[in-house]
């Protein structure tokens, strides 16, 4: 094919990346530099403040006291992340695994399964989780009538609700991937690797596991980047209590007016998820992955 | 040596319901031997080699490999290694990796895993592809690698399902050679599934001709060939006249068959001719000639005539002869 040829055909990815996520991305990175307004914006002059605010306070006398309670609220978001991650991999693999077992009008009908959540609103279906899990939800309701419990169980507003938010929301984006890396594979290379005296585990491990490896990268990278940033389900199921990165950006540019500060945690959050992308693509070859 | 007793396999399938692909088939196997499954396509005898292998149970019957019964062994338990048809080497793996997959799940040492590695690609004559990937390899490559992996563990019996189906005719003949040579040199008892009758001939100790899921016949390649039991088998391995007994003037015999090569063509007024008929197209083919004869009730005959620098031309009235021994009187 031409240069020509070839220039033409990837210039509406080239301006759609770079109207939606570069200029973005720079804009960001300019105010995260700036001085924020009060009345939200940022003005001149340019600063290292917001950068400065990551990890100090300022005092009353305007000296800076180390601080880090910015820097735990980014580790637990980045915990809470690697939890979901290998959580959705945990659940999305066995299943993706299950789906290519089966003849074709039944893999159509479970695909269709995993992907059936997407029809719905993901704010819906948060909320619906909060329904579930409340005091008066239908876990605790159902156990009382029961008889099994006197006081509701303390189901919502913790660690646990939010990952169990985060992981239902992911999960298909784990099951897609690998499956479809799955759906390639020769089955005969199963029924080979028994033959050659592997049992269960061993196929497993030594043939199913790297055949799947390019899925399961993909499938990684698809969960980890929005779940780092996530903030609907921490504040839905989180309740607000402890602070995560996605609902701190968001109340910078909300209720803090504080655009520099939030512009630098997004550009934070975006330079860790590059930086895991590049150290993952050195290590298994990014470039062969086919979603 | 594998004993095959009474073994049926039923299938029941969502939209055809059951099917029934091996029926009560009786067989042994022998240690050391070059045994070949021959059939059309589906005839049972892949199903009957995944029995052998583990990949399926029977539905019926038994089968011991080695005097052991090994129903409810999986694969991975069993001293038998198969040739895929479509070799299924991994492809994450190279060459070497493959041959030694067997070998490192048998936990063998490191070191000796090494030395069998570089044994057995001297084996399939690949020296110096060990690091290279299977996508690297030609078919004809690939098949020797799948030999190489499959032998290394040294199995009791090695299982071969279409080995040669998907290389050209050229490197076919070569595999040919290869195999019977591999089998040889190992010691090991291949069991070998083809539909190519002329493979079949060409490699095997014995021979047993399936159709629809029933062994028709257990024999020497000669003997198969010369002595074929039913018309299916006659039919199938080589060519062959199946002429009915009646045209013969003998009322109580169903069909007589015999080879091509054994028959004889004389003028039409030859009197020691078994039967008249009329030439209906001659062909050479260098060292012969083939003639095809029509026979008084519309059945056609073929002559395959070593030499005949075609003496009969098409439309003359011809007379075909054979000796006794080379006709055999079939039943069915």
């Amino acid at each position: 094919m031409s240069m020509k040829r070839t220039l033409f055909l990837i210039l509406p990815a080239v301006l759609f990346i770079s109207i939606f996520m570069l200029i973005p991305l720079m804009i960001a990175l300019v105010y995260s530099f700036m001085t924020s307004d009060s009345y939200g914006g940022v003005t001149a002059p340019a600063t290292f403040d917001a950068y400065i605010q990551l990890l100090y306070q300022q005092d009353f006398d305007g000296s800076l006291i180390f601080s880090t309670d910015y820097l735990f609220i980014i580790l637990r978001s980045i915990e809470l992340a690697v939890a979901t991650t290998l959580l959705c991999l945990i659940i999305g693999l066995p299943v993706a695994w299950h789906i290519v077992c089966q003849n074709a009008s039944r893999r159509k009908f479970l695909l269709f399964l995993v992907t059936m959540p997407f029809w719905i609103n993901t704010l819906i279906r948060t909320y619906c989780w909060v329904l579930i899990l409340r005091d008066q939800g239908l876990i605790n309701m159902t156990l009382r009538n029961l008889g099994l419990i006197m006081d509701p169980l303390p189901l919502l507003y913790n660690d646990g609700s939010i990952l169990l938010g985060l992981v239902y929301t992911f999960v298909p984006f784990m099951v897609l991937p690998i499956y479809s890396t799955l759906e390639r594979v020769d089955t005969r290379l199963i029924e080979a690797a028994h033959d050659l005296y592997a049992g269960r585990w061993q196929v497993f491990r030594r043939v199913i596991w790297p055949l799947a490896k390019p899925g399961i990268v993909a499938g990684s990278i698809l969960i980890f980047a929005p779940a780092l940033g996530s903030f609907l389900a921490p504040d839905l199921l989180g309740g607000g209590k402890k602070l995560l990165i996605g609902s701190l950006i968001q109340m910078q540019f909300t209720s803090s007016r504080n655009w520099a500060f939030g512009s630098a945690l997004a550009v934070l959050v975006t330079a860790t998820v590059i930086l895991t992308l590049i150290i993952s693509s050195r290590r298994n070859k990014v470039g062969e992955v086919r979603i | 040596m594998i004993e095959v007793r009474h073994v049926s396999k039923v299938f029941t399938t969502m939209d055809i319901g059951t099917v029934t692909a091996l029926a009560e088939v009786s067989l042994t196997i022998n240690d050391n031997e070059f045994f070949t499954l021959l059939g059309p396509s589906g005839c049972g005898k892949t199903t009957l080699l995944r029995l052998i292998g583990g990949f399926e149970t029977p539905s019926t019957g038994e089968i011991r490999i080695d005097g052991v019964d090994v129903a409810g062994l999986p694969p991975h338990k069993r001293r038998v290694n198969t040739v895929f048809q479509s070799y299924a080497l991994f492809p994450h793996l190279t060459i070497a990796q493959n041959i030694a997959f067997g070998l490192e799940m048998l936990k063998w040492s490191k070191a000796d895993i090494d030395v069998r590695v570089k044994e057995m690609l001297a084996l399939v004559r690949l020296e110096g592809y060990g690091e290279r990937n299977a996508a690297q390899l030609s078919g004809g490559q690939q098949q020797r690698v799948a030999l190489a992996r499959a032998l290394a563990p040294r199995p009791s019996v090695l299982l071969l399902d279409e080995p040669l189906s998907a290389l050209d005719l050229k490197l076919r003949k070569g595999m040919q050679v290869e195999l019977k040579r591999l089998q040889r040199e190992t010691g090991i008892t291949f069991v070998l599934v083809t539909h190519d009758q002329e493979e079949a001939l060409a490699m095997s100790d014995r021979i047993a001709v399936m159709s629809a899921g029933h062994v028709l016949q257990i024999g020497r390649p000669e003997d198969i060939y010369d002595d074929p039991n039913c018309c299916f088998v006659a039919d199938f391995i080589g060519e062959a006249n199946l002429i009915p007994g009646a045209l013969l003037g003998r009322a109580n015999v169903n069909i007589v068959t015999i080879r091509p090569e054994r028959v004889t063509v004389g003028p039409g007024d030859a009197p020691a001719a078994r039967i008249a008929g009329t030439v209906a197209e001659v062909t050479f083919i260098g060292p012969d000639t083939l003639y095809d004869i029509g026979l008084k009730d519309g059945t056609r005959m073929r002559a395959r005539v070593r030499g005949d620098r075609g003496r009969f031309h098409a439309e003359e009235p011809v007379t075909v002869h054979w000796p006794d021994e080379a006709e055999r009187e079939l039943a069915s």
